[in-house]
């Protein structure tokens, strides 16, 4: 029994040395390994005395089977067994009748066995330590660059000297940018608790510039006094240093903070630029008050809802189809609108209003008893999720990203139409000169017809959008109806620049009041300064001159 | 007889007199004052005749409605002001009335608390908002009914006008006033109680809210302030100042061309609208029972313009009876078939817009001309006798 045990750790011993000879590159014969990968791992079930393990350990890490990290996770975390009759190493999870077992060589499911019949394989806190650094630096030699960045990111939060080789051996071969930088701010987290003042010193220097926020907050805690008055750190020299450096990355992470509050106003302006940028055209263009406009983002919505419900296999692509769609049918109903209401009521802009608000409210109606009154899920594509992180602190998200984009495309596009095709002519020349259009062989009705269908269509697209960012449920619209007169009123009549203008304008106006008033608050002073903005300038902010302003 | 010479020799008489209309409404208003109390607290509760407490409500609500159009059909019939945001004015009015109940709750709320209403209790304030004091004073909140109202009209009204801020610009405008001030009264640190608003009143001048006396006192109050808020109105519209609200709906620029000061026109019409709106709120409040921040809602303010398009705009009677006919559609139609209400009321805004431009006071008329011209046609020395 004894000569066996010493035997063992001999074989033990030997392995382990030819392992770390070996440890950069292991290109032995693979049936073989396996084997030995198996022995290896047995080798826990005997193994009694710490050290024993402790080799153990280094060994199974260092080997090429493939499962070890998963296996000393277990261990780590006391899920790892074996069975007494056959002297198996299992992982085992408690269950009503005993434990769920499950194969270490290859993950097969053996089934439930009684409590009596396997026994944990017992680590101590010593192990623990061992454990915790092998993981450390398993995690951080893995292919993959997710995990690599996260077990960077946990070395940052708890610092210990003993992971500083592994640190500096995971250094020498790193390639990943954001990785490398996370190591070295976990090397000058680790040095910053040594004793020697360079050292403690060159580590505070190399926070310049990571704007990381455990970095931060680690350097304000050396600012803190007790409460006799004396500061927690005793090294003048470390803290003023500590001091000059938290100032400069506090200054830096105050500039991103406010590109970041301008990207979130520029994003929240690019939605209210979508849903507002249809009405400038009926409203601004026409100058008819559509109250339905709403509705035709709703229905853009529930078009992107419906496609989605169709293509349930390709919900990547389903936004892509659903933008035409939803300006098809969002137009189409526009068209029918305006050739079954509008038409009747040019010149008259607040029977107008009153008959398109009616249209809204059959709308509604209409979308709540054929799809319930319940709000919709519509999910997002894969493409839209994530984030794009520039550093520390600033990271851009992507369906922000994209709906900037998205808005800005939509504007440029609308401009070239209007301003550039010969129908864009046309609606110009009708809404100048209804009479002089008509007379120079202008269909007017049907350019009219034409132009709601275009506004509605555009609010379709919004809708497409807004499914992204809200509920789709029937009083979508209705949510955004009275911001998007706003921002075209602001922006003033007739207008499409000024339309962006206004809209990003009160997009960024309202996200850097939020933090002061919150955002009801915000919301309530910026319409209040548009009611008095009007009172300033009626027309808005770029009024058309000439004599089309004439009512 | 005297009596009739006396009626054609005082103010309202004349008004009256040239009113025929006008006076059928004030005669049903006052009728209906004196017939449904009584059927409802005299006849017996299986009797034929008697009209149970929730109906004196319902109509009590009507009237309400139907003095909030009154108060619209002032602005956009006779001066060409479509606000959209009425409904904040009748909402203040409501609130300043249900702060006033609110006190009046006093140790009865469920936490007991004599100063504070429970709400506040509820969310640990400790004090009084300076903004609560005096609602204890029956007469100091009736007069911030009027008050608050006018002030914010006035407010409102005065920076609008003045900067030539008209038509649909307006009525954007009017619309963003009451959806910030439903924003602002759905936030719980206003202190006027967040989104559950004011409710569990008990009673008012120490009458119980419950009892059917005190409805039906209510019931009655409406109906006279109907009548009072109309004889008022008329008044307004036929004299000359009238004249001149009715030239700057038809010709702003002309009107001003001529020496008008069209904003002060303007700017009174729009504070009397706005006062009579809160009266109707704060009459509305103890016989509903609640205000809430939905009241600010911009659809609400959409709806009386509906109430007033449907009866008839610029007629008066036409907006008490669109208001009263549109309401009764919709206790019935959200009852009966409260899928088809929503449908039922967009086409009502749809056709009455498309077909019906003076709404049900303009149909009839339009009928009862056709049987003049008919009969004088047919019978030509009967029409011109009658």
């Amino acid at each position: 029994m004894k000569l066996s045990h010493v035997f063992r750790v001999f074989v033990v011993l030997a392995l382990f040395v030819v392992q770390v000879v070996q440890a950069e590159q292991i290109t032995p014969v693979q049936s073989e390994v396996a084997a030995d990968n198996a022995l290896l791992l047995n080798e826990l079930i005997s193994a009694r005395s710490t050290s024993d393990k402790k080799n153990l350990i280094n060994l199974i890490a260092n080997s090429n089977f493939p499962q070890r990290a998963k296996v000393l996770s277990a261990l780590q975390d006391g899920d790892l067994y074996y069975t007494k009759a056959d002297e198996q190493l299992v992982y085992a999870f408690s269950h009503p009748d005993g434990y769920q077992i499950a194969s270490v060589i290859d993950g097969e499911k053996l089934g439930v066995i009684g409590s009596r019949k396997v026994r944990k394989i017992s680590i101590n806190n010593e192990l623990r330590t061992v454990l915790r650094g092998v993981l450390a630096e398993l995690s951080l030699r893995s292919d993959d660059v997710a995990v690599r960045l996260s077990a960077a990111k946990d070395l940052i939060r708890s610092p210990s000297p003993e992971f500083l080789h592994a640190i500096e051996r995971a250094k020498a071969v790193e390639i990943n940018k954001k990785v490398l930088a996370s190591l070295n701010i976990a090397t000058a987290m680790i040095n910053l608790n040594s004793e020697e003042q360079v050292l403690r010193l060159d580590a505070i220097e190399s926070f310049r510039g990571t704007l990381d926020s455990d970095a931060m907050s680690i350097l304000a805690a050396m600012q803190l006094k007790d409460s006799e008055g004396n500061y927690l750190e005793q090294d003048d020299l470390v803290r003023e240093s500590a001091a000059a450096v938290l100032s400069e990355m506090r200054g830096e992470a105050e500039m991103y903070k406010l590109v970041e509050n301008v990207f979130f106003g520029l994003s929240l302006g690019s939605v209210l630029l979508l849903t507002a940028v249809g009405l400038a055209i009926t409203f601004g263009v026409m100058g008819v008050i559509n109250m339905a406009h709403g509705e035709m983002m709703m229905l853009g919505a529930y078009t992107t809802y419906v496609i989605q419900l169709l293509m349930p296999n390709y919900i990547d692509y389903s936004i892509v189809v659903a933008i035409p769609a939803a300006f098809l049918v969002s137009g189409l109903v526009g068209i029918i609108i305006e050739r079954g209401v509008i038409r009747h009521l040019y010149g008259r802009p607040l029977e107008t209003l009153l008959a398109t608000f009616g249209v809204s409210l059959i709308l509604q109606q209409a979308v709540r008893s054929i799809f319930s009154p319940l709000n919709k899920s519509v999910s997002a594509p894969s493409w839209l999720s994530g984030s794009w992180e520039i550093n520390g602190a600033l990271s851009l998200t992507y369906n922000r990203l994209y709906i900037i984009i998205f808005s800005l495309v939509v504007l440029l596009m609308l401009v070239f139409l209007l301003k550039k095709t010969f129908v864009g002519l046309q609606m110009r020349a009708v809404t100048q000169n209804r009479a002089m259009a008509n007379s120079m062989g202008i269909r007017t009705g049907w350019v009219d017809a034409l132009t709601f269908g275009l506004g509605s269509g555009v609010a379709g697209i919004a809708g497409v959008a807004l499914s992204q960012l809200t509920n789709v449920g029937p009083n979508l619209g209705q949510s955004y109806i009275i911001d998007s007169f706003m921002v075209v009123v602001f922006g003033g009549v007739g207008n499409l620049f000024g339309t962006f203008f206004a809209a990003m304008s009160l997009g960024v106006a309202n996200k850097f009041l939020e933090p002061f008033a919150g955002a009801v608050l915000a919301k309530i002073f910026v319409l209040v300064f548009i009611i008095l903005f009007i009172q300033w300038r009626p027309r808005g902010l770029f009024a058309l001159k000439g004599r089309s302003v004439e009512d | 007889m005297i009596n009739s010479k006396i009626f054609e020799r005082s103010a309202i008489g004349r008004l009256l007199l040239a009113d025929k209309a006008g006076r059928y409404l004030i005669a049903a208003l006052l009728a209906i004052t004196v017939l449904v109390p009584l059927c409802n607290l005299l006849m017996p509760a299986g009797s034929f005749l008697h009209i149970p407490t929730y109906v004196v409500v319902l109509l009590g609500k009507y009237l309400c409605y139907a003095l909030l159009a009154l108060a619209l059909d002032l602005v956009w019939g006779y001066c060409g002001i479509l606000s959209l945001g009425h409904g904040a004015f009748f909402a203040l009015g409501g609130y300043a009335m249900g702060m006033h109940l609110m006190r009046q709750i006093g140790e009865r709320g469920v936490y007991g608390n004599a100063e504070l209403p429970d709400f506040m209790v509820f969310l640990n304030w400790t004090e009084l908002p300076w903004y609560w004091y005096g609602f204890d004073n029956f007469f100091f909140a009736m007069f911030m009914v009027a008050l608050v109202p006018a002030a914010l009209a006035f407010v409102f009204g005065w920076l609008a006008f003045r900067s030539r801020v008209t038509g649909v610009y307006l009525s954007i405008i009017t619309q963003a006033m009451t959806y910030a001030l439903l924003l602002a009264f759905f936030r719980n640190d206003m202190g006027f109680g967040g989104n559950n608003g004011l409710t569990d009143f008990k009673d008012i001048l120490g009458f119980s809210l419950q009892s059917d006396v005190t409805r039906c006192v209510l019931f009655a109050l409406s109906a006279l302030s109907v009548a009072g808020a109309y004889v008022l109105c008329r008044a307004i519209v036929t004299s000359k100042y009238g004249r001149v609200l009715v030239a700057i709906r038809d010709a702003e620029s002309r009107t001003r061309f001529m020496g008008y000061r069209v904003e002060h026109y303007k700017l009174f019409v729009f504070v009397v609208s706005a006062i009579l709106a809160g009266i109707a709120g704060a009459l509305y409040v103890p016989q509903v029972g609640i205000i809430n921040p939905g009241e600010f809602g911009p659809i609400n303010s959409i709806e009386i313009v509906i109430w007033v398009a449907i009866g008839g705009r610029g007629t008066l009677f036409g907006a008490v009876i669109g208001a009263v006919a549109v309401n009764y559609a919709k206790t019935y139609f959200t009852g009966a078939f409260p899928e088809v209400w929503l449908f039922m009321l967009g086409a009502l805004f749809v056709i009455s817009t498309l077909y019906l431009p003076k709404g049900i006071v303009g149909v009839v008329t339009q009928i009862r001309e056709r049987r003049a011209e008919n009969n004088a046609t047919s019978t030509p020395e009967q029409g011109a006798k009658s």
